[in-house]
């Protein structure tokens, strides 16, 4: 049995076989290749200096600047990965993401490729309302970039690799809770997102979700961490007698709809889960289309389990409040199910 | 110094083709038959000729909001720019660029980038590719005066600097952002001396003197080859049309404008060409013909080609 790898492995593994794989690929971002430094915020680079000294590029703290710089490069058929310590700095990065890296396709009349992968850390996780947001849903309102949000290790290094292989920007999220990152860097209240990883190259491809539990009576749905909690409730409704599937979507852009309407169509019932606030949220998009999709199959209107429309506060009781937990999902299963 | 008489004749020929290319569009905004707005660069051809010029085939720019003179400049048809701004798909973006992206990678010149300062940052990564590729090309930034104050600048040119990239970043400083005077923006006389601030050299020459900004950007690009990284070259020019289509300028003072007017650089550069006997009347009659001819056709093949349909709007948002 080949040990478990934790996602910030997991990750590192992937970055270091598409580096060996691809000459054209690199890294760039604040503190990722110092020696003796960090490995990034949460140790995923940690020492692929050593291996690949030209290609591990440290920035100034300047996330506009070096999003643009990635553009550019990706622009000339070079495959940067991108990095930012937290995904709340990906807003200082917005007008090269969204006016160029996301455009630029288009404003070419389809001549010019952008394959660029960003990766960003979200999560509320004791930092405060600017080191713990989930900005997914603001991105999903921008044409022209792929989001992924793997919830494990293995799915984790199978959508990175797919993601330096795709000819398009590819925005991928990551939970601080999940990354199993070491030393310094490792996070209290950590969820195990492990995984056993196969020894020969693999893929997870973009836009493909996963049904990660069977069952017949309610269709629970939710990426990175809110994938965790939704288990974890699952396996308590079990106890109750109700039987939850629940499904992870893996990407949010292109979102695998055929997956969970034909879960839907089964259950007849779901559940959204969203780490973040609830108003324009990714779950009010996914409401949406299901109702449309699935009017005829839905027992009960789609039901959100989603954060309160505030920021990420700090003090525990608080940030627990924010952050959707099984409890949560649990009382909405019973609410659709038992009426 | 003085350059041979073709090259000369091609600075002219590119200019004129600029400014009548400017004059024409401008005329059909006015008679409204051409979609959407336009921001135009007459008074500012020698900067953008006389850095083209200097660039290899496979050297890359970035341009801006005012993109159509680097867009001749750098060599893209004016037939495929006039398809664009008319909105044709067969246009140098498919008509999905338009005016303030028109760009054709594959003839250097990356779609412009129409969020002040958003193209900095293109030029420096475009750089490190050449760096990383151990290829001998160059990028260009081609910037307004405004752009210098966007935090996106300083970002890129540091960048540049650390990195030591083969990139060259122009800024055109035709006074004004959009109707506000450069004094109002910033406590420098020269532009270029921003460039201490981030350890690389700065230079600031007359930028309607087309063979001036030709020698300066070749010793910049130079430069920038052997691995001595970018340099800020400041070109002053002046904008003698309206920042937008219906701008009628009413914030240059009338005095400055009739300077700027005799500092014109296609007039003064043909006044040089026969003054110095560099070239006849009648040479400058003909490549003037040439110019009219082609921007004739170029109007009426692009009046004439296929409106896009509706839904080629969904294609190529994914490659």
């Amino acid at each position: 049995m080949p040990e478990k790898s934790s996602i910030a492995e997991a990750l590192r593994e992937g970055l270091r076989e598409e580096m060996s794989r691809d000459k054209d690929v690199f890294c760039l971002g604040e503190d990722i290749a110092v020696p003796g430094g960090f490995g990034g915020a949460f140790t995923v680079t940690l020492g692929l200096e050593e291996q690949f000294r030209e290609r591990m590029i440290d920035t100034p703290i300047a996330e506009n600047g070096f999003f643009g710089v990635a553009c550019g490069a990706a622009i000339m058929g070079m495959r940067p990965v991108a990095d930012v310590q937290y995904s709340d700095f990906l807003l200082l990065a917005m007008d090269q993401i969204i006016s160029n890296m996301a455009k630029m396709r288009y404003m070419s009349g389809g001549k010019i490729r952008v394959p660029v992968v960003m990766r960003a850390p979200v999560g509320a996780t004791g930092r405060g309302a600017q080191h713990a947001q989930n900005p997914e849903s603001l991105f999903m309102n921008v044409p022209g970039i792929k989001i992924v949000c793997p919830s494990t290790a293995y799915d984790a290094k199978g959508l990175l690799k797919a993601a330096i292989r795709d000819d398009n920007p590819v925005l991928m999220f990551e939970h601080k809770l999940l990354y199993g990152s070491k030393g310094a860097r490792a996070e209290s209240d950590a969820v195990d997102g492990s995984s056993e990883i196969p020894a020969e190259d693999y893929l997870v491809p973009i836009g493909s979700g996963i049904v990660r539990r069977q069952g017949t009576d309610v269709t629970i749905i939710g990426t990175l961490l809110m994938m965790h909690h939704a288990m974890t409730a699952a396996k308590r409704l079990a106890d109750a007698g109700i039987s939850a599937e629940v499904i992870d979507p893996r990407s949010l852009v292109p979102f695998d709809y055929e997956l969970l309407v034909a879960s839907v169509e089964k259950t007849g019932r779901l559940i959204i889960v969203q780490e973040g606030p609830r108003t324009g949220g990714f779950a009010a998009e996914i409401a949406a289309e299901v109702s449309e999709r699935a009017a005829d199959y839905l027992l009960a209107p789609v039901c959100r389990v989603a954060s309160p429309d505030i920021p990420p506060p700090f003090a525990p009781p608080m940030e627990n409040f924010y952050r959707p937990d099984p409890d949560n999902i649990v009382q909405a299963a019973r609410r659709l199910v038992e009426g | 110094m003085t350059h041979d008489k073709d090259r000369l004749l091609s600075f002219y020929h590119r200019m004129l083709m600029i400014r009548q290319f400017e004059e024409r569009v401008k005329m059909m905004f006015l008679e409204g038959i051409m979609p959407g707005t336009i921001h135009q660069c007459q008074g500012q051809e020698a900067s953008a000729v006389g850095v083209c010029f200097a660039l290899n085939e496979k050297d890359v720019i970035t341009s801006t909001h005012r993109p159509h003179g680097h867009a001749i400049a750098r060599g893209l048809s004016v037939e495929s720019l006039m398809h664009e701004l008319f909105g044709k798909s067969t246009g140098c973006c498919k008509a999905k660029g338009g005016s303030m992206h028109v760009g054709d990678l594959d003839q250097g010149m990356v779609p412009a980038i129409a969020i002040v300062a958003g193209n900095i940052p293109l030029a420096t990564g475009i750089a490190l590719s050449y760096k990383m590729r151990r290829e001998p090309h160059v990028a260009v930034s081609f910037m307004g005066d405004g752009a210098i104050n966007e935090g996106a600048f300083h970002e890129a040119v540091n960048m540049g600097a650390i990195w030591k990239l083969p990139v060259l970043y122009v800024i055109e400083n035709n006074r004004y952002a959009a109707s506000t005077s450069i004094e109002k923006m910033t406590a420098l006389d020269k532009l270029s001396d921003r460039a201490a601030g981030y350890g690389i050299p700065g230079v600031t020459i007359d930028g309607n003197d087309v063979e001036a900004v030709y020698e300066a950007t070749q010793a910049a690009l130079a430069g920038a080859r052997a691995g001595d990284g970018p340099t800020l070259l400041e070109l002053e020019t002046y904008r003698i049309t309206g920042h937008s289509r219906r701008d009628p300028c009413n914030y240059q003072p009338p005095e400055e404008r009739e300077l700027a007017v005799k500092r014109e650089p296609l007039g003064r550069f043909t006044g040089k060409l026969l003054e110095a006997g560099l070239a006849t009347q009648a040479e400058l009659d003909e490549i003037a013909a040439a110019v009219e001819t082609e921007i004739d056709a170029a109007v009426e093949s692009a009046k004439a080609a296929p409106e896009p349909l509706p839904e080629d709007a969904l294609e190529d948002v994914f490659a």
